[in-house]
């Protein structure tokens, strides 16, 4: 018997429990747009912030809202972004694919070292002992702080101690240009090859003692360069990517090699009177 | 004198801190030398902390010495002055002995000149007002000659709504190897005291206290004799970092300074001694700063001495004064071997906030072969601001720079005892300094 009453008593009180759910849920019912849920499933889920959102919840909040249109979506292939745009029956926006590029190529074949660092293994760490063991000031001190911080695994370092860029991986999420203590990375759009691959202020050929394909600001590629293409501003070539730049014409006369032509297929190319540097191991004091 | 005015104690300290090698005696008794003039000096527009100075002269224009050749480029800025008798040959980037290029104004000798001050005329420091003294002190480029180089007026202007009661005169010199401060103390004690009484002119603070560690009794000797009315020499224990003023505040006045705060908190300011020598000698002679008692040592120092530099002298130049080093040097530092930082090349100049040039062998450069912290709590002893710094050594490792915030990263001055001590050769000040760092530049952004 009193196992009976138990069962009502809790069979009457989850009733009465039951009841009062359904009439919360019928009361405090907020419309969601069941869309978000198919768009956040066709985003890559990296909530790596590219799109200038925190993730990509909101991302696709966004999206369903018509405030924005797939193409912000770095991440995500063409295809992926086209299957969104029609299923939201938008246009794509496709916007130009940007890269993260490096403005240095000093690595330890070209770039002398004045000194043995240790110490913390970061960069922000060796940047803080006077500015780093490099000869070079503004060069990249090659610890790697960007190749820890991507996490789409698009920066690698080469053999002479330079993160090389993957193209294809890179979401231009600017983690690395962020973590940069030297500033050396920034956000281009892919189509921007006339490239300049340093950042050293001075003028004149002395720093070709601590770097050989550091800029001299001898202004030769400037004077090269059609129109105002590139103008001198602070010892360094500063390249005016409105006007039209799909010219090789001011690469070839660069003594040193350091305003490059980031061809698709070749890589990096440099000018017909750039000295050639064939030197594998690192380069060691003393040695010119 | 008295038989207590003779005897080195009692001895104050405070709690924690390390007792490094000291290495003084290679240069603590040779006197303070003048340097001969060199053919080209670099000025660096920023030798401190602040605003960089705005050049006044123009390329190729004649500049007597003691000249003013920049202007201070903002309130917590000072002017610079010419050490020689030259031309000015550029203005341009150079490097900076803190490694990094910056703007710096280069001055060739005048080789036939003969060098004699002719500047101003001595100003009687007692007939101005106190924003006249703030803004004499200004024009004379003084700046705090321990280290860091603040500019001595904004130090000087305590506000209104706070009362200095106690001046210290910082001639702890704790750090290994460096005795320009004694030397200092030992031979311009009659200046040191004139500096302390102008200044306290017009801080009114109702007692001075110059605080010196007891590994310089003739210094604190020829203080004793010199030192009148509210003037008092104290004793102290011989321990790094004991020159930090939080640690002389709670050392001499046994109060500690609330973390974050200054030692004007408690009433107190305190000042080095080469920047009251300074201070009395521009208002003596009229003689801006325009040279600093640098300590070139080491033990692969060929001649340790402490030198009398204009600011600007290029580091090779001095270092060749004094002798030049043997070959098995492996390490170079600009200040003490505690705080001091590594430099790589010798083509830099002396700058306002450098105390000494040290050189060491491989011997006592330590291998920095990291290992795991094993938890011996060496440094928990060590620090004297009560601080973690294993832990936070482990949260640096991880980027938690947010937790490292949270235990107080922000209030550790970079002593250096930290790891000094660490058996495991962990580079907990350099993980703090780039948490720092991170934390500043995390603060701007939320603005």
């Amino acid at each position: 018997m009193s196992i009976l009453i138990a069962i009502a008593a809790l069979g009457g009180l989850t009733l009465l429990l039951a009841i009062m759910l359904v009439i919360a849920n019928r009361k405090l019912y907020v419309y969601e747009d069941p869309r978000i849920d198919v768009v956040e499933d066709l985003l890559p889920h990296a909530n790596c912030g590219a799109c200038g959102f925190p993730g990509c919840r909101p991302f696709a909040e966004s999206l369903v809202d018509g405030r924005s249109l797939p193409g912000k979506c770095t991440v995500s292939s063409e295809d992926e972004r086209q299957v969104i745009a029609n299923y939201l029956g938008v246009d794509v926006g496709a916007e130009e694919k940007l890269v993260a590029r490096l403005a240095c190529a000093g690595g330890t074949n070209v770039a002398r070292n004045r000194a043995t660092y240790q110490g913390m293994q970061t960069c922000q760490g060796a940047s803080l002992v006077s500015g780093g063991g490099k000869g070079c000031f503004w060069g990249c001190l090659g610890l790697g702080d960007c190749e820890e911080v991507c996490d789409f695994d698009a920066i690698h370092m080469d053999e002479h101690g330079i993160p090389q860029v993957d193209n294809d991986k890179c979401t231009a999420c600017g983690d690395c240009v962020e973590v940069c203590p030297k500033d050396l990375f920034t956000l281009q759009p892919v189509s921007h090859r006339l490239w300049v691959a340093c950042k050293n202020l001075e003028m004149g050929d002395d720093i070709l003692e601590e770097c050989e394909v550091a800029c001299t600001a001898c202004g030769k590629c400037a004077m090269d360069a059609p129109g105002n293409l590139i103008t001198m501003e602070n010892n360094l070539p500063v390249i005016n990517y409105s006007e039209n730049h799909n010219t090789k014409d001011p690469i070839q006369r660069c003594p040193t090699g350091s305003i490059v032509w980031l061809d698709e297929k070749l890589g990096v190319v440099k000018g017909r009177e750039s000295q050639k540097i064939i030197r594998k191991g690192e380069r060691m004091a003393g040695e010119s | 004198m008295s038989a207590a005015a003779n005897t080195i104690s009692p001895q104050l300290t405070f709690q924690h801190g390390i007792h490094p090698e000291e290495f003084k005696e290679l240069s603590n008794l040779k006197p303070i030398e003048r340097m001969a003039f060199v053919p080209e000096y670099r000025l660096p527009l920023s030798q401190h902390i602040g605003a960089p100075s705005l050049p006044v002269v123009k390329v190729g224009e004649n500049v007597k010495r003691g000249q003013k050749i920049a202007d201070p480029g903002g309130y917590v800025s000072v002017a610079l002055h010419s050490p020689v008798d030259g031309t000015i040959k550029d203005i341009g980037i150079y490097t900076h002995p803190n490694g990094r290029e910056l703007p710096a104004i280069i001055i060739t000798t005048d080789a036939y000149s003969s060098q004699e001050f002719v500047g101003m005329e001595s100003v009687d420091p007692y007939s101005l007002s106190k924003s006249e003294f703030i803004q004499k002190i200004q024009d004379s480029g003084l700046v705090g000659l321990g280290g860091a180089a603040f500019p001595a007026h904004v130090k000087f202007n305590i506000q209104e709504d706070k009362k200095c009661k106690y001046l210290m005169i910082n001639g702890c010199e704790c750090e290994p190897f460096l005795t320009a401060d004694d030397r200092l103390m030992i031979e311009f004690g009659e200046e040191l005291i004139e500096g302390i009484k102008i200044l306290n002119h017009f801080i009114g603070a109702e007692k001075v206290y110059i605080a010196v560690e007891v590994n310089k009794p003739k210094a604190i000797m020829n203080l004793r004799n010199l030192a009148s009315d509210n003037i008092e020499v104290v004793c102290l224990k011989v321990k790094y970092p004991q020159g930090a003023e939080k640690m002389m505040t709670s050392a001499i006045l046994g109060k500690e300074i609330p973390a974050g705060g200054l030692p004007l908190d408690l009433g107190v300011l305190v000042s080095n001694v080469g920047t009251l020598v300074a201070l009395a000698q521009y208002f003596r002679n009229g003689i801006p700063l325009i040279e600093r008692v640098v300590t070139v040592t080491g033990t692969t120092m060929n001649r340790p001495s402490n030198v009398m530099v204009p600011v600007g002298t290029p580091m090779e130049s001095l270092v060749k004064w004094c002798g030049g080093f043997t070959s098995d040097t492996t390490r170079i530092l600009l200040g003490g071997p505690m705080m001091g930082m590594v430099q790589k090349r010798l083509d830099v100049p002396v700058v306002k906030g450098t105390s000494g040039i040290l050189a060491l062998s491989s011997e006592q450069v330590k291998e920095l072969n990291e290992y795991s912290c094993i938890r011996c709590g060496r440094c928990l002893d060590a620090c004297p601001i009560y601080l973690n710094p294993s832990h936070l050594g482990l949260l640096a490792k991880k980027g938690l720079w947010e937790e490292m915030e949270e235990n107080h990263v922000m209030d550790c001055f970079e002593c250096g005892s930290c790891s000094f001590v660490c058996p495991s050769a962990i580079p907990l000040v350099q993980s703090f300094r780039v948490a720092k760092g991170f934390i500043k530049q995390a603060k701007k952004r939320d603005v």
